[in-house]
C-alpha cells in the first residue's frame, strides 16, 4: 500500500464513521427528541400514551390538591383557550410553584387522559422563565410575570 | 481609581495584542535561519501583555473584595453582607467577570508560552505568537466594546444585589477557574497548531512542544467537569450528577475533542505518525471551547450559567467564532495537503487502535454536538423540543461500548504492527472478565441494559489497566506510563460508578411527621424534628434526620430549604451521608396541610466512585505530565554536560575524541 493510499483509507474510515454518527444522531433525534406542548395543542392533537412530552402552561387557580400521601399532587394546566389538561406529580415541588404561574412539565400522558409528570420545571429564580413559557400569548404572559416575579422590578 | 487602573490595564494589553499580532507575522517574512529585525517584539509583547491583563482581573478581584459599589459590575452582582469567600468567587459569577477571567488566563499562557518556551523554531513560535495574539484581541475587543467590566455608575449604589445563591458555594471558587484554564489551554495548542501548520514544521519536536499544553488543559478540563458534576448533584438536590444540560455538553465537547488531541498527539512525538489529523485535532479542540462559551455566554440558553441575555454579544461571540474557526479551517484546507505523510502503521497496533478511539471519540462528539444544536435549529422553525437522556445515553454509548473495548487492548499493543495471536491470554482475560461480570450481576435481577454493559466494561477495563505493566521491573516503569495505568483505571472506577448509580439506586418519597420513620435500602430514618435556622444572608427551615444503618448507631443530616433574601430565591440544600459503598443523599421539601413534612431520600450504592475516577483520570494526566517533564529536564541536563564536557577539552587544547563508528 502506498503513503497516499494509507491517508486516504484513514480519512475514508473517519468520515464514514462520522457520517455514521451524524445519521444515526439524525434519526435517533426524531424519534426521542421531546415536543413541547401547549394544552391546546395536547386536548387537539394529544401524543402517544407513554411518549415522553413537555406541557406547558399555567396553573389554574385552586387547582392544586394534594392526595391523603402528602407528596402526590393533582392540578390543572391551562393555556390561552379554554382546554385544560390534568397533570399528576409525585414529588417535591419547585419553590416557585403556585397557582396561577407558569409551569412546564415533562412526563407523558396516561391512558386516563392525566398527564404524569416526572419532572416541574417552574421560575426558580426572578430572572429565568422556562424557555417554553416566552412566547405564550402576550396577554397571558404578562400577567403570569407580573404575578410570578418577586421582589425587584 | 481601582476601576480606572484596570481598564486601562486592558487597554495597553490590547494594543500590544496587536503589537504582537504583527510582529509575529513579520517572523513569517524572515528568510530561512534569519530574524526578522520586527520580529524580535512578540514574545516581550506577549509577557507584558500576561502582566497587564492579570493586573486588570487583580483590580477587579479587588473591587468585589471591598464592595466597591460605585462599579456597576459590583453593584448588580455582590452584596456587602456576603461571606468574603463569596464575594471575591463573585468576581467571576457574572458574565463580564468571567470573560475577564478568560482573557486574564488567556493571556497569561501566552506570556509563559512567549517566556519559557525555547524548542520551537523562531519562525514557528512567531506564527504561533500571531495567532495567540489574534485570539486574544477578539476577546479583549468582545470585552472592551461590549462587556466592559469596569463601568462606574454615575451615583454609587446604596447597597448591592447580591449574587445568585445557587452560586454561593464554594464550587464557584474550583469549577469556572478550572475549566477556563483548560479551555484557554486548548487556546495554546489550537495557535501552536496553526503555527506549525503556516511553517510546515508538523513534526515529533513540535509535538513535543504542544503535548504538555494539551495534556495540561486535558488535566484542568477533566478536574474541571468533575467538579462541576459533584456540584450540581449537591447543590440542585435533584439527585443527578449529569443532565446533558447544553450547558454541560459545552463543557463535555472540548473535553472529548482534547481526549483525541491528546492521545494523537502522543502518537506524533513517540512516532511521526497521524500528522494533519493532529493539526485537525488541535483546530476541533478549540473550536469547541469557542462553541462552548458562545452556548453559555450568549444568551441562546436559559440556564443558570446564562448570566447574560444580550443579543448584542452573542452576535460578537458568534462572529469570533466564525472568524477563528472559520479561518482556521480555511487555513487547514489550504495547507493540508502540503504536510508529508507521516509514518505509515498497520492496522492492528498501538497506532491503529489509537486512531479508532479518535474516530470513536469525535463520533461520540458529533453526537453530542448534534444533540445540543437541535433544539436550538428546530426553534427557527417554531417547533420547541427538548433533547434529553432518551437520546444522549444510547446514541453515546453505541460509540463508547467498541472504544472502551479497544481502550482495554489498546495498550498492550505495539507500535507500528502487531498480531493478535501474540496477545491470546489477555484477550481471553479481559472478554471473561467482561462476560463474567454481567453474567454475575443479571443472576441477582433484571436490570437495564446500558448499566449493565456499564458494570461489565468497568470490570474488565479495570484489570486491563494494569496489563501493560505485567513482565516490566515496576521500579523502571517511566512516570508517563504510571500516568497512563493510573488514567484508563480511572475510567474503569467512573464507569463503575456510574454503573452502579444506574442500576442500583433506591428512592424514597414520603411526607413524615415529625417522630415518623421509613425505611430505605438498609437504612431507618427518622424525622427529629424540623427548625427554623439563619445564616448570614439567608434563613431556612432546617429538618433533623437521624439516619442509622441496620439498628446502628443514628447520624444526624440537616437538609434545609434556604431562602435568600437578595436576590430573592429558594434553594434546597441537600444532605449526604457518605459511607465507603455510596451516598444517602436526603432532601427535605414543602410542608402538607396536615403538618407532615415531604422528605425525599435517595441511596447510591458506589456513586462517590464516579467523582474519585475523575479525580484518578486527573491524578494520572499530571503524572504524565510530570514523567515529560522529568525526561526533558534529564536530556537539556546531558545536553548541558556533554557540551560542557566539549569546552573543556578545546580549552586545554587537546584534539577533540573521535565519534565511535
Amino acid at each position: 500500500m502506498k503513503a497516499k493510499h494509507q491517508r486516504m483509507v484513514l480519512v475514508i474510515v473517519a468520515l464514514l464513521a462520522i457520517l455514521g454518527a451524524g445519521l444515526l444522531a439524525a434519526w435517533s433525534l426524531r424519534n426521542q427528541a421531546n415536543y413541547f406542548y401547549l394544552p391546546e395543542q395536547m386536548a387537539s392533537d394529544p401524543p402517544e400514551v407513554g411518549q415522553a412530552v413537555r406541557l406547558g402552561g399555567m396553573v389554574q387557580k385552586g387547582s392544586i390538591m394534594t392526595e391523603a400521601d402528602g407528596v402526590t399532587v393533582n392540578f390543572i394546566v391551562t393555556g390561552n383557550t379554554a382546554d385544560t389538561i390534568p397533570v399528576r406529580y409525585s414529588g417535591i415541588l419547585p419553590d416557585l410553584f403556585v397557582e396561577g404561574s407558569g409551569v412546564v412539565a415533562e412526563g407523558s400522558l396516561g391512558p386516563d387522559g392525566v398527564f404524569r409528570a416526572t419532572n416541574l420545571l417552574a421560575k426558580h429564580d426572578e430572572n429565568y422563565v422556562p424557555k417554553e413559557l416566552e412566547g405564550m400569548g402576550s396577554q397571558q404572559a404578562a400577567k403570569m410575570a407580573a404575578e410570578t416575579t418577586v421582589g425587584l422590578k | 481609581m481601582i476601576a480606572e487602573i484596570g481598564l486601562a490595564a486592558l487597554w495597553l494589553a490590547a494594543a500590544l495584542a496587536v503589537l504582537q499580532m504583527v510582529s509575529g507575522a513579520f517572523a513569517l517574512r524572515g528568510a530561512e535561519g534569519e530574524a526578522n529585525p520586527l520580529a524580535i517584539y512578540a514574545r516581550p509583547a506577549a509577557v507584558v501583555q500576561a502582566f497587564l491583563a492579570v493586573l486588570a482581573f487583580l483590580m477587579l478581584l479587588y473591587a468585589f473584595a471591598i464592595t466597591d459599589l460605585s462599579i456597576k459590575l459590583v453593584a448588580s452582582h455582590s452584596h456587602s453582607m456576603k461571606p468574603m469567600l463569596y464575594k471575591l468567587t463573585g468576581t467571576w459569577g457574572n458574565h463580564e467577570g468571567s470573560m475577564l477571567l478568560w482573557v486574564g488566563v488567556l493571556a497569561l499562557s501566552g506570556g509563559l508560552l512567549a517566556g519559557f518556551e525555547k524548542r520551537l523554531p523562531e519562525r514557528t513560535m512567531g506564527a504561533t505568537l500571531c495567532v495567540q495574539g489574534f485570539v486574544a484581541l477578539g476577546f479583549y475587543a468582545f470585552l472592551l466594546l461590549s462587556s466592559n467590566p469596569f463601568e462606574r455608575l454615575p451615583v454609587p449604589a446604596a447597597e448591592g444585589t447580591g449574587l445568585n445563591p445557587l452560586l454561593q458555594d464554594i464550587g464557584l471558587a474550583i469549577h469556572p477557574p478550572t475549566l477556563y484554564a483548560g479551555y484557554v489551554g486548548l487556546s495554546v495548542a489550537f495557535s501552536l497548531a496553526m503555527g506549525a501548520l503556516l511553517t510546515r514544521e508538523v513534526n515529533p519536536a513540535f509535538a513535543r512542544v504542544m503535548r504538555p499544553w494539551v495534556l495540561g488543559a486535558w488535566v484542568l478540563l477533566t478536574l474541571g467537569i468533575t467538579a462541576g458534576s459533584y456540584w450540581a448533584y449537591y447543590e440542585l438536590g435533584w439527585g443527578g450528577w449529569w443532565f446533558w444540560d447544553p450547558v454541560e455538553n459545552a463543557s463535555l465537547m472540548p473535553w472529548l475533542a482534547a481526549t483525541a488531541l491528546m492521545h494523537s498527539v502522543s502518537v506524533l512525538a513517540a512516532r511521526d505518525a497521524l500528522r494533519t489529523w493532529t493539526i485537525m485535532l488541535g483546530v476541533l479542540a478549540f473550536s469547541m471551547s469557542m462553541l462552548g462559551t458562545f452556548l453559555v455566554r450568549s444568551g441562546v440558553l436559559t440556564s443558570v450559567h446564562a448570566f447574560a441575555v444580550d443579543p448584542e454579544r452573542g452576535a460578537f461571540i458568534l462572529g469570533l467564532l466564525g472568524l477563528y474557526i472559520g479561518g482556521a479551517f480555511a487555513i487547514f484546507a489550504l495547507r493540508a495537503g502540503a504536510v508529508a505523510e507521516g509514518k505509515r502503521f498497520a492496522a492492528a497496533s498501538r497506532e491503529g487502535a489509537l486512531v479508532f478511539n479518535n474516530v470513536m471519540l469525535s463520533a461520540i462528539l458529533a453526537i453530542v454536538l448534534l444533540g445540543t444544536l437541535y433544539p436550538l435549529l428546530t426553534e427557527a422553525f417554531d417547533v420547541r423540543v427538548s433533547v434529553g437522556p432518551p437520546y444522549f445515553n444510547p446514541a453515546s454509548a453505541i460509540f463508547a461500548v467498541p472504544m472502551f473495548i479497544v481502550m482495554a487492548i489498546g495498550p498492550l499493543l505495539r507500535w507500528k504492527s502487531d498480531k493478535p495471536a501474540r496477545l491470546q491470554f489477555e484477550l481471553a482475560l479481559i472478554a471473561a472478565l467482561m462476560i463474567g461480570a454481567i453474567a454475575l450481576v443479571s443472576f441477582f435481577g433484571r436490570f437495564p441494559l446500558l448499566p449493565l454493559l456499564g458494570l461489565g466494561l468497568a470490570a474488565a477495563l479495570a484489570v486491563a489497566a494494569f496489563l501493560p505493566l505485567r513482565g516490566r521491573k515496576l521500579a523502571r516503569v517511566p512516570v508517563a506510563t504510571w500516568g497512563m495505568v493510573l488514567a484508563h483505571f480511572g475510567v474503569a472506577v467512573s464507569l463503575f460508578g456510574m454503573a452502579c448509580e444506574g442500576a442500583f439506586s433506591q428512592e424514597r418519597l414520603a411526607a413524615v411527621a415529625p417522630g415518623g420513620t421509613e425505611q430505605i435500602a438498609d437504612f431507618t430514618v427518622t424525622l427529629e424534628s424540623v427548625t427554623p435556622v439563619a445564616g448570614p444572608n439567608w434563613t431556612a427551615i432546617e429538618a433533623q434526620l437521624a439516619v442509622s444503618r441496620d439498628g446502628g448507631a443514628p447520624v444526624i443530616l440537616t437538609p434545609q430549604a434556604r431562602s435568600f433574601w437578595s436576590p430573592p430565591q429558594a434553594t434546597s440544600e441537600s444532605a449526604l451521608l457518605t459511607r465507603w459503598d455510596g451516598q444517602l443523599y436526603a432532601v427535605i421539601g414543602n410542608q402538607a396541610a396536615d403538618g407532615r413534612w415531604q422528605v425525599r431520600v435517595w441511596w447510591k450504592p458506589f456513586v462517590t466512585f464516579i467523582w474519585y475516577g475523575g479525580l484518578l483520570i486527573g491524578l494520572g494526566g499530571i503524572l504524565a505530565i510530570a514523567g515529560r517533564v522529568q525526561v526533558d529536564v534529564r536530556r537539556r541536563k546531558a545536553a548541558a554536560m556533554g557540551d560542557q564536557r566539549r569546552a573543556d577539552i578545546e580549552a586545554l587544547g587537546a584534539a577533540a575524541p573521535l565519534p565511535a563508528e
